[in-house]
């Protein structure tokens, strides 16, 4: 009989990184096919202009850092990224809005910390923040999903609107509604109706709300939901940080909810409203920045969930997944020191 | 003369206020959101450091070791709120848009630090020269900063020149493009802090490329086999 002998691990996955981010990228189309049913097709030219300004980036960074540019293009990374950025800004922003903010994500949040694995933050989300910071008009200006819009976008229109420079009388009946392209997302409404003395119930009767649940936002978070199972299933992701966004999320608005349902938004409603689905799936999960021990992931994902249902509730923007991300993030060594997983052989306690 | 050469080159760039002993930070991050605050505050550091560094190489023989601090930080006091004064009598625009930085300079560790590292150790002539220069290279930081978060939050240079210069200045504001958005991050902190990390790497990286282009060969080098540090 003959006495093979091979060292551990004795079984190993051939994930490599441009696989598992390739997967990752074909989980989330379900998503973004809904997001451009609902929303035109800004999303779709923002996302081929995020990605390749990502690639051109990421090849000049690199090319700066004398690194090898072809196989580090090819882990599908940077392309990631920017499929992230570009579907959580408004699909009709100009278009210098994205090719900024892929920019700085790419060559400041990434490249300066190091590139893929060394970064503290996520890329895109960083970069999201940066861009809310700093453009806030457009930032905020979504578009009516095109189910209940006046005037639905086509893609000519779409393309006019994100590369020429509209005049600033057009950009005022544009916000006004007159051509009925553009309006406040589900969150944005609630919090403006809330600030002017409405109660829940008043403000979900505006149009964004078919019987209490936003409209094209629901089968967009399902979507998303989709995606995010596809990748348990595939175990590109583990369920810890997702169960842990969505469990603490849920927990805490229904007990807002119980507690006094004429100022806070239901649990469905802040389930399926935003980026609740796209960030619990796809964004908090990011292998870099995310806690890595079992326990940590599970910390990890109920301090996003609490921060953003605290920022939704009581803060100053209508949804808080970045800041949240952001926030989480800079715990995430702290949370690795303090669930630190027991090695096999040693106790718990000391 | 090679003394003098030396003290600006350290103020200037080797041991630059801003770039190397990154000393007065929270002025430099915070009032260089326009390149005419960058010089309005950068100028009035100078005339404080300039001063300050005189009278403490004056009195230096005269203070006790164990209460120079208190003595050099009275002196500091006594400039800083004589050039407020003057900077509310003949710049009022600008006192205003400096608003709490401008007496905040009292706080700043470059004047303190210059005080106690080079005057209390230095003849008056050496000390003026390095409150000179030292200053200098502060304000050059700050302009530079400035003009970098001006050009890309407004497009503009030297907004509200007037505000320093009186009101002949007007017509020195540049208008480098035209923006329907102004680039907030740019104005805002991060900005400054953003901005202010490249400027040290552009600063490490001109460095390295002179030391490749210009290795050291000093004669007395240390000859001994294993070496763990050369300074």
């Amino acid at each position: 009989m003959a006495f093979k002998i091979a060292s551990s691990p004795h079984l190993t996955q051939h994930n490599q990184t441009h696989t598992v981010m390739q997967r990752v990228l074909l989980c989330a189309l379900p998503g973004v096919a809904v997001q451009c049913y609902f929303f035109g097709f800004g999303s779709l030219i923002q996302i081929i202009l995020a990605i390749s300004v990502a690639l051109l980036c990421e090849a000049a960074v690199l090319f700066l850092r004398k690194r090898a540019i072809k196989s580090t293009l090819n882990d599908n990374s940077a392309m990631l990224t920017a499929l992230l950025l570009a579907i959580s800004i408004p699909p009709l922003a100009p278009w210098w809005v994205i090719v900024i903010g892929t920019c700085f994500a790419i060559g400041i949040v990434k490249h300066l910390y190091g590139g893929l694995g060394q970064n503290i933050f996520n890329p895109a989300m960083a970069a999201y923040v940066m861009l809310l910071i700093a453009f806030p008009v457009q930032m905020t200006t979504w578009v009516a999903p095109n189910s209940i819009a006046l005037h639905p976008v086509g893609l000519l229109q779409s393309i006019q609107y994100i590369f020429t420079h509209m005049p600033q009388a057009s950009i005022d009946s544009y916000q006004l509604g007159v051509d009925g392209i553009s309006m406040a997302t589900p969150l944005d409404t609630v919090k403006t109706s809330l600030s002017s003395g409405l109660t829940m119930q008043e403000s979900l009767q505006n149009r964004i709300f078919a019987d209490g649940l936003p409209v094209g936002w629901l089968w967009i978070n399902l979507a998303y939901l989709v995606g995010g199972l596809a990748m348990l299933k595939l175990k590109l992701i583990r369920w810890q940080i997702s169960v842990g966004v969505l469990c603490s999320l849920f927990i805490l608005s229904s007990i807002g909810f119980i507690l006094n349902p004429d100022s806070h938004l239901g649990p469905l409603v802040h389930l399926f409203s935003g980026a609740t689905m796209l960030s619990a799936f796809f964004i908090a999960t990011d292998p870099v920045t995310a806690a890595t021990s079992l326990k940590g992931r599970l910390l990890f994902g109920a301090l996003i969930g609490i921060l953003v249902y605290v920022i939704r509730t009581f803060g100053g923007y209508p949804d808080a997944f970045a800041f949240a991300v952001l926030l989480a993030n800079l715990c995430a060594p702290f949370i690795d020191y303090y669930v630190k997983p027991r090695a096999y052989g040693h106790r718990i306690s000391h | 003369m090679s003394e003098y050469k030396n003290i600006a080159w350290q103020g200037l760039w080797k041991n630059n206020p801003g770039l190397v002993q990154l000393l007065g930070l929270c002025p430099l991050l915070a009032v260089t959101t326009t390149l005419t605050n960058a010089l309005g505050l950068g100028l009035a550091t100078l005339l404080v450091l300039m001063g300050s560094n005189i009278l403490v190489s004056l009195v230096r023989d005269y203070v006790p070791k164990e209460i120079r601090i208190p003595v050099f930080v009275m002196i500091i006091a006594a400039l800083v709120t004589t050039v407020q004064l003057l900077i509310n009598a003949y710049a009022y625009g600008l006192y205003l848009s400096l608003g709490i930085f401008l007496p905040l300079i009292v706080t700043n560790c470059v004047i303190i630090g210059r005080a106690e590292a080079f005057a209390s150790r230095n003849n008056v002539f050496k000390a003026a020269f390095d409150g000179l220069m030292m200053g200098l290279g502060f304000t050059l930081v700050l302009a530079l900063l400035g003009a970098i978060r001006e050009i890309l939050s407004q497009g503009t240079l030297f907004s509200g020149a007037d505000q320093l210069l009186g009101p002949w200045a007007k017509g020195l504001t540049i208008q480098l493009w035209q923006v329907d958005t102004n680039f907030l991050l740019a104005m805002l902190p991060p900005g400054a802090f953003i901005g202010m990390g490249l400027l040290i790497a552009l600063k490490n990286v001109i460095d390295t490329q002179w030391t490749i282009r210009h290795p050291i060969t000093s004669p007395d080098a240390p000859t001994r086999a294993r070496i763990t540090k050369v300074s």
